[in-house]
């Protein structure tokens, strides 16, 4: 029997996975009680040594410890212990704050750059020097002048979203084809049509290509600054669990930051198709 | 003498060159065209036949001289010259009627949307696409794309077609359907159509007049033949005509040789460049006016 090519592909997925957890599973089980140690000395080690067992969770505690995340994500029991849910709902919506307002930046300033040569010679050398700083660097500058540090991070978001964006704006917009620009010349269409109508449509797949780099980006960024800054969010949770030395939690973290962060990437994707036009 | 209907005087064209200097790509170009006439214009490449039509067109400026649209100086694109692009240039996120459409609305701004659409799907049926209006380009054939090309040029409607080798792109049937459609929608109307092509059959077949041009640079108008073939006439009977090959031989025959090294004949006068038949009639016909 010939299995499909993704079925294949979906079974050798399973069996990666089950054999990456069997490793995992039997690298950390316990290797029995160490006999000959004086009871006092094992009080003190603990399991680790009397157990053999070691202080990095197997697959079963980190499961355990998902399965408790997923039956209750959003409980509140005080400001330093509130549900999964919560710590990924704040991160999500500093994310969505800081790179919609860089949309609403980068998009028209892109377009400005992308149709004024002279803007583009002007911006460049400030857009060249920018750009491969850490946005973790504002962070000092933003927690000064704007002193709160929940917006400090949505700017810190901001900042890192803004160049993929501005840079794939313009040069999508500069490189729209001529002819396309031609047709809308003979046919005297007016500026702003034309931006429209023509320019927009035509540099949206590359527009979105740019957002979809900003926004994974911008979730990578988010958990460095919640670490950082504190109080809320996954980034915050991870740190959190830490310092409780909940190594399973934090792996659980781990699991949730990648998961959202494709679904992130899988909806920039999704809008992106849908700009996209076949030639 | 009266003003011909668009009037190119003294055209010319330089670019820059490396050492400084300047080089030229045709000079001198002078031609008139009337209303309703159909002007191929041939020659090889390099001889600035694209930029003459986009200059016409308004979309490239002339180094030198003026053209004249109805006596007003020609400084810009304007509606009332489409354009049909030899890569057609069809916006490919906008289906068959969008496209077309785009263009009514750019003509007319008050139309409202269905109407637009309206007027649209006429042309687009005029062209023979009645059925493939919701279409996106990319699933249609060449032939479909040029001919959603000529509908979106038409449905402006234009005092003049200017086209770019429209048909260099497609295969030999389907070229031949499309300039058969071009000779339908042509009859019945008065539109003024400049083209370039390069293919001496389809001039032969649509032109009223032929500009020859020599090879550039410093192209020139060298001569300009007179089809003296019926007005009627049809594709699959154009060879059967006796003038035919008389023609066909001058056009060839000039594009081999003496586009290269054209020497002006005696009493060459660039603003009247020659009007010559070719056949029984053959022999230097005097200038246009």
């Amino acid at each position: 029997m010939k299995m499909s090519f993704r079925l294949r592909a979906a079974v050798l997925s399973v069996a990666l996975l089950v054999a990456m957890l069997a490793t995992w599973q039997v690298a950390t089980m316990g290797s029995g009680t160490a006999a000959d140690m004086d009871p006092e000395y094992a009080k003190l080690m603990g399991l680790t040594a009397t157990q053999g067992k070691s202080a990095m969770p197997g697959p079963l505690d980190v499961g355990k410890i998902l399965w408790k995340h997923l039956a209750d994500p959003f409980y509140v029991k005080g400001p330093n212990d509130q549900g999964i849910g919560i710590q990924l709902a704040y991160s999500i919506g500093r994310v969505a704050l800081g790179f919609f307002l860089a949309v609403i930046v980068a998009v028209p300033l892109g377009f400005l750059i992308g149709l004024s040569p002279l803007f583009r010679q002007a911006l460049d050398p400030f857009i060249q020097v920018m750009r491969p700083v850490s946005p973790l660097a504002w962070m000092p500058l933003a927690l000064y002048t704007i002193k709160d540090s929940g917006i400090s991070s949505i700017f810190v978001i901001f900042i890192c979203s803004v160049w993929p964006m501005l840079t794939n704006t313009a040069f999508a917009v500069a490189n729209v084809r001529k002819e396309w620009l031609n047709v809308a010349r003979t046919l005297e269409v007016s500026t702003l049509r034309r931006i429209f109508r023509v320019i927009l449509p035509a540099a949206a797949p590359t527009i979105l290509t740019g957002m979809r780099i900003s926004i994974s980006i911008a979730w990578l960024v988010i958990v460095a600054a919640e670490m950082l800054v504190g109080g809320t969010g996954i980034g915050y949770f991870v740190w959190n669990e830490w310092n409780n030395l909940s190594i399973a939690n934090v792996i659980n973290a781990i699991l949730f930051i990648g998961v959202i962060g494709m679904a992130l990437d899988q909806l920039l994707g999704w809008v992106t198709r849908l700009v996209t036009y076949p030639e | 003498m009266t003003q011909p209907f668009i009037a190119m005087q003294d055209l010319a064209r330089r670019f820059p060159a490396p050492d400084g200097g300047s080089t030229t790509v045709f000079e001198q170009f002078w031609l008139g065209i009337e209303r309703g006439e159909f002007v191929c214009i041939i020659g090889h490449s390099g001889c600035g036949k694209t930029t003459v039509l986009n200059i016409l067109a308004g979309l490239d400026q002339s180094s030198a001289g003026a053209i004249l649209m109805e006596g007003k100086p020609v400084d810009g694109p304007s509606l009332d010259r489409a354009v049909v692009f030899q890569s057609h240039a069809l916006m490919p996120w906008m289906s068959v009627e969008e496209n077309v459409a785009f263009a009514v609305s750019s003509r007319w701004p008050k139309l409202k949307h269905a109407e637009a659409l309206k007027h649209a799907h006429k042309y687009i049926a005029m062209v023979g696409l009645a059925g493939a209006e919701k279409k996106k380009p990319a699933q249609l054939s060449g032939g479909m794309k040029q001919r959603v090309g000529i509908a979106r040029a038409l449905s402006i409607e234009p005092k003049m077609l200017l086209m770019d080798e429209p048909f260099s792109a497609l295969d030999a049937l389907t070229r031949g359907t499309l300039q058969d459609e071009v000779l339908r929608i042509r009859a019945g109307s008065d539109l003024t159509v400049f083209m370039i092509t390069h293919d001496v059959d389809e001039a032969i077949l649509l032109a009223d007049r032929i500009v020859l041009m020599t090879n550039g640079p410093n192209a020139r108008v060298a001569e300009v033949l007179v089809n003296t073939l019926p007005k009627d006439r049809q594709r699959e009977t154009l060879h059967e005509q006796p003038d035919y090959y008389p023609i066909r031989n001058h056009l060839l025959d000039f594009l081999v040789r003496r586009s290269k090294n054209f020497v002006p004949p005696a009493g060459y006068d660039p603003r009247k460049p020659p009007h010559v038949t070719a056949g029984k009639a053959g022999g230097i016909v005097d200038a246009a006016d």
